[in-house]
């Protein structure tokens, strides 16, 4: 079996086994996931990673949906960058999930656990897709798949947050993105010879300029997963659902498919040089640049931590958006980058605040004051992922944002590094100063309060512990990473 | 073909047995019969499929009685109706052995078999309409395939007296529909001489005929477009559906939801296309416009009514409303994409809401209606039924891996490729729209059971899944023949959709 | 002496207007029915205007007559409707006598507040 059929289908094959083994056998079930997850991360770190480094590609034909264009994937670098950060976070995540959905008493935690592995082979499927109908189909499976996930808690809050998820998402990729990619597959030729293969440099370009520019605007905003506002919504309602849910999905699978696909359509579909110049990228720029700050802003209004993380993401992910519109190799090299590092970083943070949640119930920052002299582990962590995220060294972030940083100084629109140093100083404001509460305010004493506070479950701690580890050792280990995106972004 | 005698056998056996059914055959026997002939139809369908892909030329004629076309009655088979045939068979059969349960609580038992032999006549009209070559034929066809469903969604009245004025009103929008084609037709006559519809056809293309009677052949589509568009209901034509698909009782929706209209559709194919020509429909007269705006408009407020909607049926009527809209929005882009995308989503919504309409026929066999606040929890009690909904629904919405993808697929495309891209919005809103309505009923069908009171008159079903073989299977078939479509086994049906539109829109170099 | 010829295609669009306005706005059901068996009666009257051939004879072959004949199919053809007609006469006015039943009215305003009641119910 080629490892990138593997790849595709051991999530499913997770989630059949999830769902076979159900709530009677719960150790099994969650051995079935954490089983999974190890051998997903093996198959595509250790099998298609050194393959595609050594420039052996894998390219894997499925049935064709519509007559003549068949499901297409192939394991390039580009893809393996949001391929990895999947596969390699669902493990801790998994591990996680367990902690907290038996810590939490959640209900319903075998569909809970089926749906999060069909949640990753969407997002596989997402990853290697090798043209552009295959990536909606999956785009359109992950939606659907995280759908109950949202909803898990039940409830008519929950119900109402799903509406918000599911109708945002749906309304962006059935109208803008779907007549996006009707629309480029009629501009990509000809009748008869037309497609919608993804192509290093873009299959576009003898598409009319007004055609391109209103498609790529189409592009842009129908992938309404990578949150640009104002179609960012849908993120903070979606933390209406448990942890590890916000954590691997809302901070890394969903939302990284959404960037990535931003991405991947800006090289694959329009070509960098065609974004640079000949779409019209000012505006996007300037989008990205006000999600940026003004995500930032609201994040610092939130009192609630996960929502406060969430507004973070939305900040964050338009960096990615931002690389991307760039339309320059250095841009394109940030952003892919910054996919992996804030990948981290935020799982970190979320983890951190499933954990505190898990130990305590507390969900607000204003909460936490004190907390750190009981949960050394987790907020050290927390301080670790913060870092990341404010771009500091020695933690993974710090690199991303420097080629970003570097790309818009050798772009035409040089005043975009103000946008991202004054972001990076906000976020210094609303990430740090949690655990500076944390471990310097002094505890509040409530009387008759119920027994100390103690670690949350080890699985969970565990869990966080390793994505914060994660975070330090990609700075250290940044050289392989860029060698390997390097030649990908400055091929023809 | 295994006998040359099969074209003529797929009106004849549904005919004969069902008026010895009617005659002859009491309670479960016939329905027994009922079901042997929709699957020997369905035998005879095939095997005449088959043939017309070997046939030359892709035509397979028969002339009744040996009376040779054009002088007599001829059955002629091309990609078209082979098409159309194969769905209405294949819904036939499957819908037929569907339908028993809900038929015996609908119906007395000491008429069972009346009903059954004309539901069987409703078979022989439709299945009639398709096969027919001859123009006249249509309308006694037609008309065959019409009286007969008046009585069957009257057969409503003993759970809900309102099927009798839903018939009352489908009767009269239906005969002065049809009474419009039979003015058509007879003007037609009058132009051409003949009532073969090749012939038609080839005579109304001698330009001594349109010169000298311009007029009349004006006239003729006039009348023909109003008539058809009555009998497919399109808006604004399509007030007598609602009503009559809420109260017909479920299986009879299942069976006209998923044939009736589309032979409508069908015939409006064949006169637009196959006797008046594109040339004529299209750049003579400005029936393209107008097809779009109907179909628009029956597309975005045929969904919204949708949403409006809390009895499930009323619901997938509204939601017929806007699919038919999808159907005649294909069939104005006078394209040959265009038309794939009408044939396709005829078939793919023939499967859907066959299915739909035999699920919701479960849960009102168990619960006695079907609202849209009854289904709480339902995904737990009966999660066979509750799955047929689910991915109907989606198949509805047009999600990707569904057939409705597809066919949402080449209708956006086909559009695009003539520039039409508000079109395109149209047909993209509406399966939004679609999502909103679909969401209202999955929502609570899979929200947890604590969470929503417990449907009305639980304790007396005890919560049970309906019967698994007559009710459940038959929809379970239609849904995974429509995932089976969606999921890459539809190149052939893709294949013969697009053959049969090149047929009727032949390439002229170039887009 | 021409305007005499189209004499029966004035009648068949008087009679096709006069049964169309009765199906559609008539309120009472019967007249509608009526209204129904007035506009398929103009149709006939079309069809069979269509046959006349000038000079000829009714279409029943005769020896020694070589002269025209009327055109024999659309009388074939509106034999065949006249049944279609009887049948849809025979079926709306089953249904009139079962609305009859159900209801104890045959006016269509009543039946539609009837009905609006029920849904609410």
């Amino acid at each position: 079996m080629s490892p990138l059929l593997l790849a595709l289908a051991l999530p499913v094959a997770v989630a059949v086994a999830v769902v076979l083994l159900g709530e009677r056998r719960r150790d099994a079930r969650e051995a079935a996931s954490l089983l999974g997850a190890l051998a997903l991360a093996w198959v595509v770190l250790g099998t298609l990673l050194p393959d595609v480094l050594a420039g052996r590609e894998h390219v894997l034909e499925g049935p064709a949906l519509i007559d003549g264009l068949p499901l297409r994937f192939r394991a390039d670098r580009l893809a393996l960058v949001y391929a990895g950060v999947a596969a390699a976070l669902w493990l801790p995540s998994a591990l996680f999930a367990a902690g907290y959905m038996r810590g939490h008493h959640e209900g319903h935690q075998t569909r809970f656990f089926a749906c999060f592995a069909l949640s990753i082979a969407s997002a596989m499927g997402i990853a290697f897709s090798d043209d552009l109908l295959t990536m909606f189909v999956f785009y359109e499976a992950l939606t659907l798949a995280t759908w109950p996930l949202v909803t898990h808690r039940g409830g008519p809050a929950a119900a109402r947050a799903g509406r918000l998820y599911l109708g945002l998402l749906l309304a962006t990729s059935m109208v803008l993105l779907l007549l996006a990619i009707a629309g480029a597959w009629v501009h990509s030729g000809p009748a008869g010879a037309r497609s919608l293969a993804f192509v290093q440099g873009g299959f576009l370009g003898e598409a009319p300029p007004a055609a391109r520019a209103a498609l790529f605007a189409l592009f842009v905003l129908g992938i309404g997963k990578a949150a640009l506002m104002p179609f960012h919504f849908w993120l903070p309602a979606a933390m209406v659902a448990p942890a590890p849910v916000s954590a691997l999905l809302h901070a890394v699978a969903v939302v990284k498919a959404g960037v990535f696909c931003v991405l991947k359509v800006a090289v694959c579909v329009f070509g960098l040089d065609v974004v640079a110049v000949g779409v019209g990228n000012g505006w996007l720029l300037g989008l990205a640049a006000a999600t940026i700050v003004v995500g930032s802003l609201v994040a610092m209004t939130r009192d609630n931590l996960k929502e406060r993380l969430a507004y973070s993401t939305v900040s964050q992910l338009a960096y990615v958006v931002l690389g991307a519109a760039l339309g320059s190799p250095l841009g394109a090299l940030g952003a892919a980058l910054h996919i992996v590092m804030h990948a981290f970083g935020k799982i970190t943070l979320f983890f951190c605040a499933g954990a505190i949640d898990v130990a305590t119930g507390r969900t607000r920052v204003s909460e936490l004051r004190g907390l750190g002299r009981r949960m050394p582990w987790t907020l050290g962590a927390f301080t670790l992922g913060a870092l990341s995220i404010v771009g500091l060294p020695p933690l993974g972030g710090a690199w991303s944002k420097w080629y970003l940083g570097q790309a818009t100084l050798a772009s035409d629109h040089p005043w975009l590094l103000g946008v991202l140093l004054l972001s990076s100083l906000m976020n210094t404001g609303y990430l740090l100063s949690i655990p500076a509460l944390a471990f310097f305010g002094a505890p509040r004493e409530e009387p008759g309060a119920g027994p100390p506070v103690r670690e949350a479950p080890l699985a969970c701690v565990a869990a966080l512990v390793l994505t914060g580890a994660g975070s330090v050792a990609l700075f250290f280990g940044i050289d392989p990473l860029v060698a390997a995106l390097r030649p990908a972004r400055e091929a023809p | 073909m295994s006998h040359p005698d099969v074209p003529a056998l797929v009106v004849v056996v549904p005919l004969l047995t069902g008026l010895l059914t009617a005659l002859a055959l009491r309670g479960r026997w016939a329905w027994a019969a009922a079901t042997l002939s929709s699957w020997l139809v369905l035998a005879l369908v095939l095997d005449l499929a088959l043939a017309v892909q070997h046939a030359p030329g892709g035509v397979v004629s028969y002339a009744l009685g040996g009376w040779a076309p054009p002088v007599g009655i001829e059955y002629r088979v091309d990609r078209l109706n082979a098409f159309v045939l194969v769905v209405v068979a294949v819904m036939g059969a499957v819908v037929t052995p569907g339908a028993r349960l809900g038929v015996e609580a609908a119906v007395p038992a000491d008429r069972l078999h009346l009903f059954w032999g004309v539901w069987q006549l409703c078979q022989v009209g439709l299945l009639g309409i398709t096969i027919t070559g001859d123009a006249f034929n249509v309308y006694v066809l037609l008309e065959i395939g019409s009286l007969t469903t008046y009585t069957l969604v009257a057969m409503g009245k003993h759970r809900d007296r309102r099927a009798l004025t839903a018939a009352f009103q489908y009767l009269v929008m239906g005969t002065v529909g049809a009474s419009f084609l039979l003015v058509g037709i007879g003007y037609l006559l009058q132009v051409t001489g003949t009532l073969n519809m090749a012939d038609m056809a080839a005579r109304l293309l001698e330009p001594e005929t349109a010169r000298a009677s311009g007029r009349t052949i004006r006239a003729a589509f006039s009348l023909i477009a109003a008539g058809v568009c009555l009998k497919m209901a399109l808006f604004p034509a399509h007030t007598w559906l609602p009503g009559a698909y809420a109260h017909a009782p479920a299986p009879v929706s299942a069976l006209l939801a998923s044939t009736a209209t589309k032979v409508g559709v069908y015939v409006a194919i064949r006169f637009l296309y196959g006797i008046f020509g594109r040339e004529l429909s299209f750049e003579r007269l400005p029936t393209g416009p107008l097809l779009l705006v109907c179909a628009a408009v029956a597309i975005l407020a045929g969904s919204l009514l949708a949403c409006r909607q809390r009895d499930l049926k009323r619901l997938l009527a509204w939601s017929s409303v806007a699919q038919i809209g999808y159907m005649a929005l294909g069939v104005g882009l006078a394209s040959k994409a265009g038309l794939a995308g009408a044939l396709l989503h005829l078939l793919q919504h023939a499967l859907v809401k066959g299915a739909l309409f035999l699920a919701v026929g479960a849960l009102v066999w168990r619960l006695g209606a079907a609202r849209t606040d009854d289904l709480g929890g339902l995904g737990r009690r009966m999660p066979w039924t509750a799955g047929v909904l689910t991915l109907g629904m989606l198949g509805l919405v047009g999600v990707p891996g569904t057939a409705g993808f597809v066919s949402k697929w080449y209708l956006v495309t086909a559009a695009l490729e003539q520039g039409l891209w508000p079109v395109a919005v149209v047909v993209l809103v509406g399966s939004l729209l679609a999502a909103a309505y679909a969401l209202k009923v999955i929502e609570p069908l899979w929200a947890a059971p604590e969470d929503l009171p417990p449907p009305a008159g639980a304790a007396a079903w005890g919560g049970r899944e309906s019967p698994f073989s007559s009710l459940v299977l038959p929809g379970l078939v239609l849904s995974a023949l429509s995932l089976g479509l969606g999921l890459g086994l539809g190149g052939p049906a893709q294949g013969l959709a697009l053959a049969a539109a090149e047929d009727l829109v032949p390439a002229r170099g170039g887009p | 002496m021409e305007w005499l010829r189209l004499v029966p295609y004035w009648v068949y669009v008087a009679l096709m207007m006069i049964g169309l306005y009765g199906a559609i706005a008539r309120g009472n059901l019967v007249k509608k029915v009526i209204g129904l068996g007035l506009f398929q009666t103009g149709i006939f009257i079309f069809y069979i205007s269509l046959a006349v051939v000038d000079g000829g004879t009714a279409p029943i072959a005769r020896e020694g007559w070589e002269g025209p004949y009327t055109s024999p199919l659309p009388h074939v053809l509106i034999l065949t409707a006249i049944v279609v007609s009887v049948s849809t006469m025979a079926v709306a006015l089953a249904l009139v006598i079962e609305v009859q039943r159900a209801y104890g009215t045959v006016e269509a305003d009543e039946l539609a507040a009837l009905d609006a009641e029920g849904t609410e119910a």
